[in-house]
């Protein structure tokens, strides 16, 4: 790669790039994503690629791509210039699947029926990626490259008008490109929602005029949460560039800027491509030393944590990456008056970088113009759990709830009601499904008692008990507390220990108060963010599920027969068939019954694990499940007979 | 600054924080993760306050006050809120008080007082038991752990040794060792920093079984630090030892011997009445005070007049009292008529005295401890600072964290070299090349401080001459040391804003001492490095009082504040203060006095706490000059190695019992009190002086020691102003002329040099008086451990130091030890022309290849059998760092 040494013989690499691009060029692109990856993507290609080197005659361009987001029905194909989406792709028979896509897209012009999306309300297969509602109903910003483009190839990202922001920049004065970051409206994708543009104007304002570190905090720590490694994995450049921008605009005429991207080393693919990325952006004079002519020079570190959740904490990120221990310190000082090294620092989530380079090309209006009042642009949500499309979906700001669950996510499975969605991540909060009209941005989050945190979305239906809910975030939090400061580490402790209490049959109503006054406690007194936002799960749980706690700690009632110690398992008299399912599935001896003849559980030794209730065939559905004065009986499914008949 | 806290108005200083306002107001705030000695930590978070005008509860230890703000530190949500944490911290600790160690000193008993706390409503610890007590002097008891993180913050922002820090997360987050290991397995060096800080019984030092009942400030005995103790007693005995934090010299922090290291205060072995040996070849008896001190008194006078006074030296000590060194050449010089009065000094810093004096006019260090901790550039020469002077490595260490660079030039591979810019590994007694080097590079490359050298300075032209040869490159053949680092040094040195020299031993015990001094002092000048805060060149003095007994007159040619007796105004002076005739000519020198002994010229040697049979180089000389006296008088407070010899021993009082001064390294006179009696009959050695230089016909009629400081400060223009009054609180640094004079931070202030103007003295290198050959192919050099001290009369009577340092290592480097087949703890023979000692061998790339390192501590091998006794022609001080020495049959230790 030849350097480019002014934005002219950019602009005229993306002339050359983008012409002899061919829209009707038959295209695969195979998902390189962490998840379709897990399913044999790499491989898939491989196969694809044997099969094409095979077939001369067929001029097929062959690539693989960033996450789409639709992790849930990976592996993902798409076959252009049709754009038939297949999914699933190999999970079967792989050389069939590989045999038919060449073969019948190509050959005639037609997809594979069977290995097309099928809606999950209605049945009918859908061709065609842009028809499919889960994409249909984005509007993607940060991940508009993903699952397009080849992450590793930086001419793909230049040909989708990649640098032309920055070498835009490079023409703009600092405080112009500040200026326009507040105009648009960005906030901090990582949480909080800090105004971009104030937090850089910030760093470029402070004292200390001798250095400037610009950070990359991709230490995504939520679980169930990738939509920051989709974006390093899938499109790095994006979060490369918007990086140099935020170095120029902060130091430009001031100092030297220097860059670290702070990443878990639990991605290493994102690693391994963030790091691909720089070196040939340096190479190509993006990065580096006198970036396209220019005197600017930034340098980009890649800085691997070691997996703490409290390290995605600016100031814990800042120790860390110092060589220190990742322990959050009490601001002020703000990283963008003392951070890294001690020098004025900045610190900005990935998605957030992601998105500078669109705001600066296509205006800080047309950013602005898109969300509510106060959050600007889209928001990229990790939409996961009891929802039948699973996957990464960006939506403006001020979509609501039921749009994502509902609209793109296709509701919940098995018909079953939603009981609530759980927003933020560890630290969030639980939103009722009477709520779920909520337009999502900021502050009507934090108002419904949540936060939006970096996007995790969980979807739970009635079978999730919110108190169970609880102890499972603050098991997490609990882990995964620093230890430094004495609330975060014993009160998340005492509300887990007291939450297990309730879920394990032995709550009284004090717990409850006293749950309540930990937890409140630990809100206000804790000395960061993991601290002060711990409680969150419990205190909104309280709030807006609080009969589920009463009848736990009331009726040794668990309402979703979540809680096994208020839940019993017995054998319906009238269902049973006496095929012995159930008491061969019986790890205690617990379940006993002659062949033929009526089972039954030995309630003293049974152990509560429910095996009986899975071994017991649905067309009996014979074991039920009691909670205090609730009873749970399955339904049967239809004789096999008839189904064969059907 | 003004504040309103809780409705008052309350002023604070500029950069305090909220806590800190409150508390100088008087106002309690409730905390167990602040320490004043500590940055600010945040972590308990039981000191929240309310702040008109800010979110939530801000933690008031981490929050700056602010001019107008309005502080709220007990509102009814912060009471709540603070109860609640507390009631958290509570219930994960044991609530067995009443047989806890910390009972009544614990903190979180304190807090719990104050909070008030209702009922344990929260669920208790699930925490293993884990103590840890691998340590000599202190016990870890995890269990007991409140996570204060305090200890950690010690051992790493004030002593810079990291030998624990927190481990994992969340609640399983716990104080650790690296690897989990003992804490005796750490680099932990048993400063007990930590446990000073530790708010509850998790950190106990070993020795406190009991409270004490009475508290006494007063000063360490140790090295030339000067650390203030508080030494807490009951019963007669010494029951806690905690640094005394008002001490302007140490700020309250300690190193393992002072805090753990007092055990010989109540020996057993303790001298407790009179000796003397009735008849030569006898044996020594117990007698009563008055038949012992006549006994002395007559056979003084017996041998005056026989042989004239100057038959009879007197070797005064640098671990007394200025008061009783004042005393002690008094009597010398007024009551038995001689100059022959000397102390160890000549053993450690004569060179310096000798050099700076030639330089500047007064040789003391030059700044004080603290500015050394903000100094841009420190060049530490020949001083293993972290071992020798564990609490000026300190500020060394502050100084490094604050961002200053630190060159070290040391043949060894010592503790400061890890924080280092450049480690300049020279040759032992090359040093002179080394700074001509320095020098000539600065010279070249324009660094010079042509201002200062041209307005304070004399000589330079005659400098710049004798260095114009001394190229990096063959200073480079010299040393070992590449040229470009010592262009890098001297560019480090000189480019510097502010840059402080520290040297201590590794400098002055040289046959070259006085020159390596000369060589400092031409550098500082060179680059004007000198006469401002935080530069300077800065000698570490070596006993705790070497200073004082040097200012005060226990030196041969020089009275109370180096006034020469030679010089007719100053003798007059002293003649009509002591009413009595002084003689004229300049005694003789500690190494002159016993080759004097040794020689049967001098007949009668009165020794005041001074190990010679051990300390002095070339021992088996030494012994041969104790056995040829004819009358030996030794006052110590052990039966040392040298009383052996004695024919009287007058039992004698430690530092702890009695009162006094003591004058340490940054010119500081500090109080020394008497915190116990002496055991048995032992009396403090200035009644012991006072009462024999009666019976020689000088009376001494003192009832006070603070009588004898304010005739000192008469007759001693620099201690002038000092009174026993006026250091009540807080010592003061000379010079301290006059009463109302603050005292002194730092000498020769804008280039105003005690001699007017400072001197350069070239100063062409010449190689040490013995070097390694054919027959003796080793270097041999020698220092001190940071476990012992000295002849280890005082530390190896303290098990646990004798744990940590035992008997009697030597450094070889790896690639020699394999040639010679020598493992780690063989036990090998190391001869020198002088003599032979056995030692353990310790394999360690700290010694460089071809020097071998030992220490001086141990009798079982002692070192200075071995070493050359050749002298410093200027300053007489012996070449105690440089002999040749072969090793010969080695096998392995016992164990």
């Amino acid at each position: 790669m030849t350097r480019l040494a002014t934005p002219a013989a950019l602009a005229g690499w993306r002339k050359t790039l983008q012409a002899a691009i061919d829209p009707k060029k038959p295209k695969l692109t195979v998902c390189g994503g962490t998840g379709c990856r897990a399913n044999g993507s790499v491989e898939l290609a491989e196969d694809f690629a044997k099969a094409l080197h095979g077939a001369p005659d067929r001029s097929v361009e062959l690539k693989l791509s960033g996450c789409h987001g639709f992790c849930q029905q990976g592996p993902i194909v798409l076959a252009d210039p049709e754009g038939f989406f297949y999914r699933g792709v190999g999970l079967g028979d792989r050389a069939r699947d590989v045999g038919e896509i060449l073969e019948e897209t190509f050959g005639k012009n037609r997809p594979v029926a069977r290995l097309l999306y099928e809606d999950p309300r209605t049945g009918e297969k859908i061709p065609r990626h842009r028809d499919i509602p889960f994409y249909a109903k984005q509007h993607r910003i940060a991940l508009r490259n993903n699952g397009r483009i080849d992450p590793n190839s930086l001419g793909d990202y230049v040909a989708a008008d990649g640098y032309a922001a920055l070498a835009l920049a490079l023409t703009l004065a600092p405080d112009e490109i500040i200026a326009s970051m507040k105009k648009s409206g960005l906030r901090g994708r990582g949480g909080a929602g800090f105004p971009t543009g104030d937090k850089w104007a910030l760093c470029r304002n402070a004292a200390d005029r001798t250095m400037r570190h610009v950070i990359c905090n991709g230490d995504e720590g939520d679980p169930g949460a990738f939509m920051d490694r989709s974006i390093m994995e899938g499109d790095p450049h994006s979060v490369l560039e918007g990086m140099a921008i935020g170095a120029y605009a902060m130091s430009g005429g001031i100092c030297p800027a220097e860059g670290v991207i702070y990443v878990r080393a639990e991605y290493p693919l994102a690693v391994q491509n963030l790091g691909a990325a720089i070196r040939d952006a340096e190479a190509a004079g993006l990065l580096g030393d006198g970036i396209l002519g220019t005197t600017f020079n930034f340098h980009v570190k890649i800085k691997e944590g070691a997996g703490a959740f409290v390290c995605g904490e600016e100031t814990a990120m800042t120790a860390s990456i110092e060589g220190r221990r990742g322990t959050p310190s009490p601001r002020p000082p703000y990283p963008a008056q003392r951070g890294l090294f001690g020098k004025p620092s900045n610190i900005n989530n990935v998605e957030t970088w992601a998105n500078v380079p669109p705001i600066l090309t296509r205006g800080a209006e047309w950013y602005a113009g898109i969300g509510t009042a106060t959050s600007k642009g889209t928001k990229v949500f990790s939409l996961v759990g009891k929802v039948r499309n699973c996957g990464l979906v960006e939506v403006p700001m001020g979509t609501t709830l039921s749009e994502v669950v509902e609209g793109i996510g296709g509701g919940v499975p098995g018909g079953k009601p939603l009981k609530s969605v759980q927003t933020g991540g560890p630290s969030g909060g639980c939103i009722p499904a009477a709520q779920l009209g909520l337009p999502v941005d900021y502050e009507q989050l934090a108002k419904a008692g949540s936060i939006m945190g970096s996007g995790g979305l969980v979807v739970m239906d009635e079978d999730t008990c919110m108190v169970d809910i609880a102890r499972y975030f603050l098991q997490f939090t609990r882990t995964e507390s620093c230890g430094k400061c004495a609330p975060c580490r014993l009160g998340t402790r005492q509300m887990l220990l007291v939450l297990q209490e309730i879920t394990a049959g032995k709550g009284t109503p004090a717990h409850l108060a006293l749950l309540e006054e930990v937890a409140s406690a630990v809100k206000v007194t804790s000395l960061c963010g993991l601290g002060s936002t711990a409680p969150n799960p419990v205190l909104t749980t309280l709030k807006c599920f609080r009969e589920e706690y009463e009848e736990h700690v009331n009726a040794s009632t668990c309402r979703a027969f979540v809680c096994s110690a208020m839940v019993s398992y017995f054998v319906e008299a009238d269902r049973c068939i006496g095929c012995g399912a159930c008491a061969r599935a019986c790890p205690t001896g617990a379940c006993r019954g002659e062949k033929k003849k009526l089972h039954v559980i030995d309630q003293s030794i049974c152990t509560k694990c429910g095996s009986c209730l899975a071994a017991c065939p649905g067309v009996a559905a014979a074991v039920y499940r009691k909670s205090g004065d609730l009873t749970r009986r399955e339904p049967q499914q239809k004789r096999p007979a008839a189904a064969k008949a059907a | 600054m003004h504040l309103t806290i809780d409705g008052r108005r309350v002023e604070a200083r500029d950069g305090a924080t909220v806590l800190e306002a409150a508390r100088g107001a008087g106002i309690r705030i409730p905390t167990l993760c602040h320490d004043p000695k500590l940055k600010p930590w945040g972590g308990c978070r039981l000191c929240i306050v309310e702040v008109q005008g800010m979110r939530g509860f801000p933690a008031s230890c981490v929050t700056k006050a602010a001019e107008g703000m309005v502080v709220r530190t007990s509102t009814e949500a912060v009471t709540r809120l603070r109860r609640s944490v507390f009631e958290m911290i509570l219930a994960d600790h044991p609530l067995d008080c009443l047989t806890c160690r910390a009972n009544q000193r614990c903190e979180l008993q304190a807090v719990a007082a104050t909070i008030g706390v209702t009922g344990q409503r929260l669920r208790p610890s699930e925490r293993q038991p884990v103590r840890d007590d691998s340590n000599p002097f202190f016990l870890r008891d995890l269990r007991l752990c409140i996570m204060c993180a305090r200890c950690v913050r010690a051992c790493q922002e004030l002593r810079c040794v990291g030998a624990i820090d927190v481990a994992s997360r969340g609640y399983e987050s716990r104080i650790a060792v690296f690897g989990d290991l003992p804490i005796g397995e750490s680099s932990c060096e048993s400063c007990g920093e930590c446990v000073d800080v530790c708010p509850t019984g998790a950190l106990w030092a070993k020795t406190e079984t009991v409270l004490p009942t009475r508290e006494v400030r007063t000063t360490c005995p140790y090295c030339g630090c000067g650390c203030g103790l508080v030494l807490g007693t009951e019963g007669g005995r010494i029951v806690s030892v905690v640094g005394d934090i008002t001490n302007p010299s140490s700020h309250g922090s300690l190193c393992v011997k002072g805090r753990f290291g007092l055990d010989f205060v109540g020996s057993p072995d303790r001298l407790r009445k009179p000796l003397v040996r009735k008849q030569k070849g006898g044996k020594l008896e117990e007698a009563e005070w008055d038949e012992a001190l006549d006994l002395v008194a007559s056979r003084l006078r017996g041998i005056r007049e026989a042989h004239g006074p100057d038959a009879i030296a007197g070797l005064s000590s640098a671990k007394t009292t200025n008061e009783e060194n004042y005393l002690f050449q008094k009597m010398m010089r007024g009551a038995v008529g001689t100059n022959n009065v000397d102390h160890c000094a000549r053993l450690c810093h004569a060179s310096t005295v000798a050099g700076l004096a030639k330089s500047f006019g007064s040789g003391a260090m030059t700044n004080s401890m603290d500015e050394l901790a903000d100094a841009d550039c420190i060049f530490v020469i020949g001083s293993n600072t972290t071992e020798a002077h564990p609490i000026v490595a300190l500020r060394i260490k502050d100084a490094v964290h604050r961002g200053a660079k630190l060159v070290v030039a040391d043949p060894r591979r010592i503790d400061l070299v890890r924080l280092s810019a450049l480690h300049l590994r020279q040759r032992s007694g090359t040093d002179v090349a080394l700074v001509n080097a320095m020098m000539h590079v600065i010279i070249a490359e324009g660094l010079a401080n042509r201002t200062f050298v041209d307005a304070h300075t004399e000589g330079f032209a005659e400098l710049a001459d004798s260095v114009k040869a001394a190229t990096p490159e063959l200073a480079a053949g010299i040393t070992g040391v590449p040229a470009d680092d010592i262009r890098a040094a001297a560019r480090l040195y000189a480019g510097a804003a502010r840059a402080s020299i520290v040297y201590s031993m590794g400098i002055t015990q040289h046959t070259t001492g006085t020159d390596n001094v000369l060589t400092l002092a031409n550098l500082s000048m060179l680059a004007g490095q000198i006469g401002r805060p935080s530069t300077g060149v800065n000698p570490l003095r070596g006993q705790n009082n070497v200073q004082g007994a040097c200012d005060v007159g226990a030196l041969p040619n020089v009275f109370p504040g180096y006034q020469p007796v030679a010089d007719e105004a100053a003798r007059r002076k002293f003649e009509a203060a002591w009413g009595v005739k002084l003689p004229a000519a300049p005694g003789l020198t500690v190494v002159e006095v016993l080759h004097a002994a040794e020689e049967g010229k001098i007949k009668a040697l009165y020794i005041l706490g001074e190990n010679v049979a051990l300390s002095d180089p070339n021992s088996t000389r030494a012994r041969r000059a104790l056995e040829n006296a004819e009358f030996l008088v030794v006052q110590d407070i052990f039966m040392s190695e040298t009383a052996e010899y004695a024919d009287v021993v007058l039992p004698a009082s430690c530092f702890a019992e009695k009162d006094g001064t003591f004058t340490n390294t940054e010119r500081r006179v500090q109080r020394v009190r008497k915190a116990l009696d002496p055991p048995g009959e032992a009396r403090e050695d200035w009644r012991i002086i006072c009462e024999i230089s009666g019976r020689m016909g000088l009376a001494m009629p003192y009832t006070h020691p603070s009588e004898v400081m304010d005739e000192l400060a008469r007759l001693t223009p620099a201690y002038g102003g000092i009174s026993f009054a006026r250091i009540e609180d807080r010592g003061l640094q000379w010079p301290c002329r006059t009463p109302e004079d603050p005292g002194t931070g730092y000498l020769h202030q804008d280039g105003a040099f005690t001699r007017g103007a400072g001197k350069f003295h070239p100063t062409p290198f010449r190689e040490p008086a013995e070097l390694p050959d054919a027959e003796y192919p080793y270097l041999l050099t020698t220092g001190r451990l940071l476990e012992q001290f000295h002849t280890g009369t005082m530390t190896r009577r303290t098990a646990g130091l004798e744990k940590l340092a035992g008997p009697a290592p030597f450094e070889i480097n790896p690639d020699d030890a394999a040639r010679d087949g020598i493992a780690d703890g063989d036990m090998v023979a190391l001869t020198t022309r002088r003599g032979t000692v056995t030692a353990r061998a310790e394999v360690t790339e700290r010694s460089p290849k071809g020097t071998l390192f030992m220490p001086f501590h141990f009798k079982e091998a002692a070192a200075n059998v071995l070493t050359n006794d050749a002298l410093d022609p200027v300053a007489k001080i012996p070449e105690f760092k440089v002999c040749a020495v072969r090793l010969g049959p080695h096998g392995p230790g016992s164990g």
